[in-house]
C-alpha cells in the first residue's frame, strides 16, 4: 500500500503522459498508414499549437482562444500536406521524408525567429490547471483528464474510421494506395482528411501536455514528437489501438524510470525499448506481417 | 550422358501458416539435363525454386546438391501443429540446415527471375561485374586500396568475354533497364551466368515473349548449356520451348507433383492433361 | 582520357587547392568568416559523405550519424586532454580516471575505431530490420548514446554533461582538410572497388543482390562499420574545431542537418555531398547572416522583418525549395571530375562548330 502511495503520483503522470503521446502517435500511425510517410514535422506542428495558444491567451479570451488555436493548427497541417507532401507524391519515399525533415526545420526555425528563442510561458487554463487531490497525492486536474479525454476521442476517431464514407476510404488507402485509386477514391481528399485529423488531436495534446510542463520553446514538440513515433512503432505503425497502447505503455514506463531516479535515462529507455520490441517483433505489437514477394 | 545426380529435392513441404504451396516433393536433375517444371498458374513453381534456392526455409523436407544435404528442416514451434505434409519424422532427428541464398549462389546453384530484377542504376557492363564480386579473394581492404589489381582486371576481362558470348557487347555501356526486354533476360541469365555456375535455374525465362524471341532463346539456352557444361532447371509455360528443350519434364499442381517423364510421356499423360484442362495453353 | 593523365590532373587540383588555401590563410585575418566556413565545411564534407556511402550508396537509411560522431568527438576528447589539465577539466571527478594523452592523429583515429565498434554491435540487431524501422532504430541508438554520455556515474571518464576542453585544436585550415580529404578520398576508392560496387548491388535489389552471391548481412554491416568509423573521426575534427565538446551538442538535428546536405548535394553523388556542405555551411553560417542584422538599410529604405533568427526562416524555406524544386540535388547521382568538365566542353565546342557549319551552308 505504501508502495503505491510513494508511486501513485508517477503512474498517474505516466498514463497523464501516455494519453498525450497518443493523440499526437495517432496522427504519425494514421499518416503512415496511407502514405508509409515518418511525418517528421508532426511534432512541430504540436509545438506551434502551443505557441499559437500562447499568443492568442494575450489578446483574447480563453473561449475564442481554443477553438481559434484548433483551427489554426488543423490549417497548418493541411498547408504542411498540400504544400509539402502533395508535389511529391509520385517520388521516392525517401525525398517525402527529407521533405518531411525540411518541414520540421522550417517550423522551428520560423517558432525561433517569432519567439526569439525565449520559452514562452504556457497560460494557465483554468478549471484544467486546478490543483486536485487524488487518493492523497495532489496534481493538476489535466492529469485525471487526460486518460479520459484521450479514450473518448481514440473512441469516436474509430466510430468515424469505422461506419463513415471517408473511414472506410481512409482504409481501404491504407490498404492499398493504388488500388483504391482506381477504386474511385479521391486520394488526395483522404490524405487531406488524414492530416486535418492528426492535427486536430495533436492540437488537444498540445494543450494538455503544455498545461502540464509550461514552457514552449521551438524545440518543445522534437522530444514529445519523437516519443509519440515511437509509440506507434511500437504499437504497430498504422494501427491506432496499437498506437494508443504503445503511447500508455512508453507514458508509464518513462515516469516510472523516472520516479526510480534515473532521470536521464528516460529518454533512452523509450528508445531502449523500441529496439527491443522492433528486434522481437519487427512491425510492432499489433502491426501486420508483410512478405516479399520474389 | 553421365548420370550423375546434381540436385536432389526430398520431401519438400512449404508451408505458409496453413497454406501449402508445395506438397511433399520429390525430384532429381542429372548433370548436363535440362529439366522444366511445368504446372498451371499458383501451382507452387516459383515457391519451389526459392525453396532451392534459400529465400525460404522450407518447413519439411531436405534438399542435396550433388550428393551433400544443403537444405534440411523439420517442423517447429507453431508449424508441428498446422504441418500437414509427409514424413516429418525423418528429419526431425537432424540438424536444421537453411542457408541464406548467397550461400546457395556460391555452391554453384545460380538462378534468375521471374520478373527481372536487374540492377537499375547500373550499366549493362556493371551488372555482370557485380556477380564477379563473389567470387573474390580480396577482402575490404585490398580491394580500397586497390591492391587487387589482378583479380579485378580478371573479374573486368572475363565480364567482359561474357558479354560477347551473349552478345551485349554493343551495348555494355548502356542502363541496364534501358534494355528491351528480350535483351534484359539475356542479361538477366548472363548475369546468373557469371557466377560461375554447374546448376543454373531459369523462372520463366521466356515470359511475355513473341515465338521469334522465344527461339533465339531457346537457342540460346542450348548454346550457353553446352558452351558452359550447365545443368538447367526452368519453369515456363511456352510449351513450345519446353517440349523442345527439355530432356525431362516434372508437373505440378497445387504443389503436388503429379507427374514426370519425357516430352513425349508428359504430352500423353491424362493427369497431366486433366490439370491443364480448361485453358490447355495456360498463357 | 588516360588513366594516368587522369590521375595528374587530380593531384594537380588537389595540389593547387591546398596552394590557394595556404595563401588565403596569410592573406586574410584568422579571425574571418571565410575560415569557419572552410574548416566547418571540411568536417561536414567528411561526415556528409560517409552518411552518403550509407544512405546514397548501400541503401540503408540510417539517421545514427550524431551519435556515432558523439563517440568519436568523446574519445578524441578524453585520450587528447593534457593530463596536467585534467584535474581543471574532470573538477568534478577528481580529475577522472584517464591519466595519459596520446597524439592527435592516434586520437582521431582511435575515435573512429570506437565509433565502429558501437555501429558493429548495434549493426548485429537492427541491420536486420527494413528502410524506416532501421532509421528510427539507430536514430533511437544515437538518443541513447547521448543519455549515457550525460550519465553522472561515468562522469570520471566523459566529465557527466559537463564540457570535455582543454584538448589540441587544429589552427590552420589545412588540418581538417587535409584529413577529411584522404578520409573521402579512401571512400571513393571503397566505392570503386568491388566491394563499393556490392553496396551498390543491394541498393538497386536486395534479393538479387543475394542471389547474386553478395552476403546481405555481412555487406550491410560493413558499409555500417565503414561508415560509423568516418563519422567518428568527423567527430574527433568536430570536437577539435569546436575546442570543447557536450554531449548535449549532438541530438538528432545534427543527423538531419546532414541528412539534408546528402539531399541537397544529391544522393549517391561524393562530391555533390562536398560542394553542398560548404554551401549548407556557408549558406548558415555567414553568406544570410545580414538577414540578423535589424538595422539594414537600402538606400532610406529600413527592411522590415530583419531580426535575430530570421537568416535560418530564410534558409529553411531555401532548403524546402530545393527539396521540392531540385529533387536530385545538386549533383544527382553523378561526379564532379575533370574528365566530366573535359567532355562538356568538347561537346559545346563541337556543337557550336556543327551550328556554325549549318549556317555557312
Amino acid at each position: 500500500m505504501e508502495w503505491i502511495n510513494q508511486n501513485l503520483p508517477y503512474l498517474m503522470a505516466g498514463i497523464s503522459v501516455g494519453g498525450q503521446y497518443a493523440l499526437i502517435a495517432i496522427g504519425y500511425t494514421m499518416v503512415y498508414g496511407i502514405l508509409r510517410l515518418i511525418n517528421f514535422a508532426h511534432g512541430d506542428i504540436f509545438m506551434v499549437a502551443g505557441l499559437i495558444m500562447v499568443y492568442a491567451m494575450t489578446v483574447m479570451p480563453i473561449y475564442v482562444a481554443i477553438p481559434l488555436m484548433i483551427i489554426l493548427t488543423v490549417l497548418l497541417g493541411f498547408l504542411v500536406e498540400r504544400v509539402a507532401y502533395k508535389p511529391l507524391r509520385s517520388a521516392p519515399r525517401m525525398s517525402i521524408m527529407i521533405s518531411a525533415i525540411g518541414v520540421s526545420y522550417l517550423l522551428q526555425n520560423l517558432a525561433l525567429y517569432v519567439t526569439g528563442g525565449l520559452s514562452q510561458q504556457y497560460p494557465p487554463i483554468p478549471w484544467l490547471s486546478d490543483t486536485i487531490t487524488v487518493f492523497g497525492a495532489t496534481t493538476k486536474r489535466v492529469t485525471v483528464i487526460t486518460p479520459v479525454l484521450t479514450i473518448i476521442l481514440v473512441l469516436a476517431l474509430v466510430a468515424l474510421i469505422k461506419y463513415t464514407k471517408i473511414g472506410m476510404a481512409m482504409r481501404a488507402a491504407s490498404r492499398d494506395f493504388e488500388t483504391s485509386q482506381l477504386m474511385g477514391i479521391k486520394i488526395n481528399s483522404v490524405i487531406s482528411m488524414t492530416f486535418i485529423i492528426g492535427s486536430f488531436l495533436a492540437a488537444i495534446g498540445s494543450m494538455l501536455f503544455f498545461t502540464n510542463y509550461t514552457g514552449v520553446t521551438p524545440t518543445a514538440g522534437a522530444m514529445p514528437g519523437l516519443k509519440a513515433f515511437v509509440a506507434a512503432v511500437f504499437g504497430g505503425i498504422g494501427s491506432i489501438p496499437g498506437a494508443v497502447i504503445g503511447a500508455f505503455i512508453i507514458g508509464i514506463c518513462e515516469n516510472i524510470i523516472k520516479g526510480l531516479g534515473w532521470t536521464t535515462f528516460s529518454d533512452a529507455f523509450t528508445f531502449a525499448l523500441l529496439i527491443v520490441v522492433l528486434i522481437a517483433k519487427p512491425t510492432g505489437l499489433f502491426g501486420e506481417k508483410v512478405i516479399d514477394k520474389v | 550422358m553421365s548420370t550423375e545426380n546434381v540436385l536432389k529435392v526430398e520431401n519438400i513441404t512449404m508451408q505458409f501458416g496453413g497454406v501449402i504451396a508445395v506438397d511433399n516433393m520429390n525430384l532429381e536433375i542429372n548433370k548436363g539435363e535440362i529439366v522444366s517444371l511445368i504446372g498451371p498458374n499458383g501451382a507452387g513453381k516459383t515457391t519451389a525454386f526459392n525453396v532451392i534456392t534459400g529465400v525460404y526455409a522450407p518447413s519439411n523436407g531436405a534438399i542435396y546438391y550433388k550428393g551433400n544435404k544443403i537444405v534440411q528442416n523439420h517442423p517447429q514451434g507453431k508449424m508441428k501443429k498446422l504441418y500437414r505434409g509427409e514424413n516429418p519424422a525423418m528429419y526431425e532427428s537432424h540438424r536444421v540446415l537453411a542457408p541464406t541464398p548467397d550461400k546457395i549462389t556460391c555452391l554453384g546453384i545460380a538462378r534468375t527471375f521471374q520478373n527481372i530484377r536487374l540492377f537499375k542504376s547500373q550499366t549493362v557492363f556493371d551488372n555482370i561485374l557485380i556477380a564477379k564480386h563473389m567470387l573474390r579473394t580480396s577482402n575490404v581492404f585490398t580491394a580500397t586500396f586497390h591492391l587487387n589489381g589482378k583479380e579485378e582486371a580478371r573479374m573486368r576481362e572475363e565480364s567482359e568475354r561474357l558479354l560477347e558470348i551473349v552478345g551485349l557487347t554493343d551495348v555494355r555501356n548502356e542502363l541496364a533497364t534501358s534494355l528491351p526486354y528480350g535483351k534484359q533476360r539475356r542479361l538477366e541469365i548472363a548475369r546468373a551466368l557469371a557466377t560461375k555456375p554447374e546448376l543454373l535455374l531459369l523462372d520463366e525465362p521466356a515470359a511475355g515473349m513473341n515465338p521469334q524471341e522465344t527461339l533465339e532463346l531457346t537457342e540460346f539456352i542450348d548454346e550457353i548449356r553446352k558452351k558452359f557444361d550447365l545443368t538447367v532447371f526452368m519453369i515456363e509455360h511456352h510449351m513450345d520451348l519446353v517440349m523442345e528443350i527439355s530432356d525431362r519434364i516434372y508437373v505440378l499442381d497445387f504443389g503436388k507433383p503429379i507427374a514426370e517423364g519425357t516430352p513425349e510421356e508428359i504430352r500423353n499423360n491424362p493427369k497431366v492433361i486433366e490439370a491443364y484442362l480448361g485453358g490447355a495453353d495456360d498463357e | 582520357m588516360k588513366k594516368q593523365t587522369k590521375i595528374i590532373w587530380n593531384v594537380g587540383l588537389i595540389l593547387g587547392l591546398l596552394l590557394v588555401l595556404f595563401i588565403l590563410e596569410q592573406v586574410f585575418p584568422s579571425g574571418s568568416m571565410l575560415f569557419t566556413v572552410l574548416k566547418k565545411g571540411a568536417i561536414y564534407a567528411l561526415v556528409a559523405v560517409s552518411m552518403n556511402l550509407l544512405n546514397g550508396f548501400t541503401g540503408l537509411f540510417s539517421l545514427g550519424q550524431a551519435g556515432f560522431m558523439l563517440l568519436g568527438a568523446y574519445t578524441y576528447g578524453i585520450l587528447t586532454i593534457p593530463v596536467e589539465s585534467r584535474a581543471s577539466v574532470y573538477q568534478y571527478f577528481d580529475g577522472g580516471i584517464v591519466q595519459f594523452a596520446i597524439p592527435v592523429p592516434l586520437a582521431l583515429i582511435a575515435g573512429g575505431i570506437v565509433a565502429a565498434i558501437f555501429a558493429y554491435l548495434i549493426g548485429l540487431p537492427v541491420l536486420r530490420l527494413k528502410s524506416d524501422y532501421l532509421a528510427i532504430a539507430t536514430l533511437g541508438f544515437a538518443e541513447i548514446i547521448r543519455a549515457v554520455f550525460q550519465w553522472d556515474k561515468l562522469g570520471p571518464l566523459t566529465n557527466g554533461s559537463n564540457l570535455l576542453r582543454n584538448f589540441p585544436a587544429f589552427k590552420s585550415v589545412l588540418y581538417p582538410f587535409i584529413v577529411a580529404g584522404i578520409c573521402i578520398a579512401i571512400i571513393v576508392m571503397l566505392i570503386n572497388s568491388t566491394y563499393g560496387r556490392a553496396f551498390k548491388a543491394i541498393r538497386d535489389d536486395e534479393i538479387a543482390a543475394e542471389a547474386m552471391g553478395i552476403n546481405l548481412a555481412h555487406h550491410k554491416r560493413l558499409a555500417f562499420v565503414i561508415s560509423s568509423f568516418f563519422a567518428g573521426i568527423s567527430g574527433g575534427l568536430l570536437a577539435m574545431y569546436q575546442t570543447t565538446i557536450q554531449a548535449s551538442m549532438f541530438k538528432s538535428a545534427m543527423t538531419y542537418e546532414i541528412l539534408l546536405i546528402v539531399v541537397i548535394g544529391g544522393i549517391g553523388s561524393v562530391t555533390g555531398s562536398c560542394i553542398s556542405s560548404f554551401l549548407f555551411i556557408a549558406c548558415s553560417e555567414w553568406w544570410l547572416r545580414f538577414l540578423d542584422n535589424d538595422n539594414l538599410y537600402i538606400g532610406s529604405f529600413h527592411v522590415p522583418l530583419l531580426r535575430a533568427g530570421f537568416r535560418k526562416v530564410v534558409f529553411a524555406v531555401i532548403i524546402m525549395c530545393v527539396v521540392l524544386f531540385y529533387r536530385k540535388g545538386i549533383m544527382g547521382e553523378k561526379e564532379f571530375s575533370i574528365e566530366g568538365i573535359a567532355n562538356f566542353f568538347r561537346r559545346k565546342f563541337k556543337k557550336e562548330k556543327v551550328t556554325e557549319g549549318g549556317a555557312s551552308k
